[in-house]
């Protein structure tokens, strides 16, 4: 064994205690991660009645429920997804397909800042486009401000997972003399098909969170959705109500409906990387 | 409909299955659309490059809504909008310095936290950690962007803003008391709450761009050091000299989020529009006060003016993510999966 000189002891040093640093970051997010779910779980469950998911917000003291922020939050996540779906499959065909040209390099950039405007800005734009020509607030306008997140999400997805599938399957059908048109739709895209579904099943769990956009679009209501017409409640806002409120009961309220919120999204999520672990590793 | 098909060379079995109007296109547009001449190849084309002039119309549309509805707010204060910090409703005079003030000095408190943090988790996942170790746990990190910004701020208004008020803000006072930044009264709701609430958000964020940039830097270049004797956190430094722009790029992408961060942030930073230079002072954001204040609104010089707050925002944001892009792109092409 070579006798190591100081420098070189040092040097080691130096390493090993860097290395632990970096886990050390690694391990305290992880920690932060594991300290924000676990009080969810805790104060969520000690607050979570089966009445509290079907009944509608009462005043202070008579209980009351989040079923009518259930709804509206799945109404507004069904509107968002049927508008901004199809857009950002289309545009991801687009920018996966004829991705070459300037215009499709500008569209792939706005795409990006799309992404980066901080979603109460969209909130702003929905409500002076839609909401102060219609003059109220309305459950419309809140999903056609979760649609406008939805697109750049499922876009950029889109065209990641087509990027992915072999060329040797487009050359192929090539090869056989199919159309570029028929190559795209009926071989790429099935192809490509369960990547985009997991893609836009991260783009619902995302906007499923959105709060901002919301609040002076869909604006939030006591009663259940009847039509998109009128305001509409959501998850995410009344969690904010309740949780800026001065009740104790309200908190314990707002808790649990955090805890309804999170397993949604946690669930998407564990099942994407259930579906996603093979094609990635 | 055949002898129109049959115009196009050797592609007449195309026109029994594609139901759309071939003969609305004239052979000359067709052409230029796809190389081969065939028809379908062009309206599919036309039909997939027309949907995504939406993305571009949103783009404008947004930018022309929120100029349009601001216009009434910039005739009336002009520049003074950004240099007056005075915001009061009652008399319509309308200033957003404060705002300004409190959004980026809650953006830098969570970048000078986050930075370091993402840094060594990027340099933990890609250079450190084996595969059977850093794949579970850039899940786990992921999730933490997975979290909604008003979950965190409910869990910084219960969980968090106590326990700097009880445990960590106290001892900033007695150790670091005699910098301006930490004195004053301790509520726990203020500037630092909403900076360290504003860390966890973006470190997931910096932390995913900042993996796959150090994941782009090729390999020939840490075998290289390793081959010259370098240890493993020399080699890394190398792999950090290379990628360099693009970290950059990371930071200047969580610069971003930070900056347009609304929920979460609103619930914790106290929303007093001041400007203190005491980090346990309350203080109020951009985005903070269009939440708050945007259906409260009834004069048009005040929902003009809050609109130019978010116009504001708009513009920062899409220079700052352009920025970002451009240097992150400058690391990453040519590999995939830049984005984050």
């Amino acid at each position: 064994m070579i006798s190591l000189s100081r420098a070189d002891r040092t040097r080691r040093t130096v390493s090993g205690v860097m290395t632990t640093l970096t886990a050390l970051c690694t391990f305290l997010a992880v920690g932060i991660l594991i300290v924000i779910l676990s009080y969810i779980a805790m104060r969520g469950i000690s607050a979570l009645t089966f009445r509290f998911l079907f009944d509608t917000p009462r005043p202070v003291g008579e209980g009351g429920g989040i079923g009518n922020a259930i709804v509206g939050s799945a109404v507004l996540l069904a509107l968002s997804s049927v508008i901004g779906i199809p857009v950002g499959i289309a545009t991801g065909i687009y920018l996966s397909e004829f991705g070459a040209g300037m215009f499709a390099s500008a569209v792939r950039f706005l795409v990006d800042t799309l992404t980066g405007i901080p979603s109460i800005v969209t909130g702003v734009f929905v409500y002076a486009v839609i909401v102060l020509r219609m003059s109220h607030f309305s459950g419309f306008a809140g999903g056609i401000a979760l649609a406008l997140i939805t697109i750049p999400i499922v876009t950029r997805t889109t065209e990641e997972m087509i990027r992915l599938v072999p060329h040797s399957l487009r050359e192929g059908a090539l090869a056989l003399g199919a159309p570029q048109w028929r190559v795209t739709l009926g071989v790429i895209l099935p192809a490509a098909a369960s990547g985009i579904a997991t893609g836009a099943m991260l783009a619902v769990a995302r906007v499923s969170g959105e709060t901002a956009p919301l609040l002076f679009t869909a604006f939030g209501s006591r009663f259940f959705p009847r039509n998109l017409n009128e305001p509409i409640a959501s998850l995410t806002v009344q969690i904010y109500n309740y949780a800026i409120s001065p009740y104790d009961e309200w908190h314990a309220q707002a808790w649990a409906a955090t805890l309804v919120l999170m397993a949604l999204i946690l669930s998407i999520n564990i099942i994407v990387r259930f579906l996603t672990r093979k094609r990635f590793s | 409909m055949k002898e129109r098909s049959k115009k196009v060379k050797g592609k007449s079995e195309e026109g029994r299955f594609f139901p759309f109007p071939f003969f609305l296109l004239p052979s000359a547009v067709s052409r230029r659309l796809s190389p081969t001449g065939n028809k379908g190849d062009a309206i599919f084309h036309l039909a997939i490059s027309a949907t995504s002039v939406i993305v571009v119309l949103i783009v404008i549309a947004m930018i022309v809504a929120l100029a349009s509805h601001a216009t009434l707010s910039i005739r009336q204060f002009g520049f003074s909008f950004l240099t007056s910090r005075e915001w009061d409703p009652i008399k319509g005079h309308f200033g957003s310095l404060a705002f300004i003030y409190g959004t980026i000095v809650s953006s830098l408190i969570a970048l000078f936290i986050s930075v370091p943090l993402s840094l060594g988790i990027a340099i933990f996942l890609v250079e450190q950690a084996p595969p059977v170790i850093s794949r579970p746990i850039t899940f786990l990190v992921e999730l933490l962007a997975a979290i909604p910004s008003v979950v965190y701020g409910l869990w910084g208004i219960f969980v968090l803003a106590p326990f700097l008020r009880l445990h960590v803000e106290p001892l900033l006072a007695r150790w670091f008391g005699w910098l301006p930044l930490f004195q004053g009264p301790i509520t726990g709701i203020g500037l630092l709450t909403g900076g360290i609430i504003l860390a966890i958000m973006v470190t997931p964020i910096i932390s995913a761009v900042g993996r796959d940039v150090l994941a782009a830097v090729p390999r020939t270049q840490r075998e290289a050091a390793l081959a010259l004797g370098a240890t493993k956190w020399e080699s890394t430094r190398v792999v950090l000299v290379n990628g360099a722009p693009g970290i950059a790029g990371a930071v200047i992408l969580g610069l971003g989020r930070a900056l347009g961060e609304t929920m979460a942030v609103t619930m914790v930073i106290g929303n007093r529009p001041q400007i203190s230079a005491s980090l346990f002072q309350p203080s109020y954001t951009l985005a903070s006060v269009i939440a708050n204040e945007f259906t409260e609104a009834t004069a048009d010089i005040y929902l003009s003016s809050l609109v130019e707050l978010g116009l504001i925002l708009f513009l920062v944001t899409f220079v700052v993510n352009a920025v970002a892009r451009l240097l992150v792109w400058r690391v990453t092409r040519g590999t995939l999966g830049a984005a984050a």
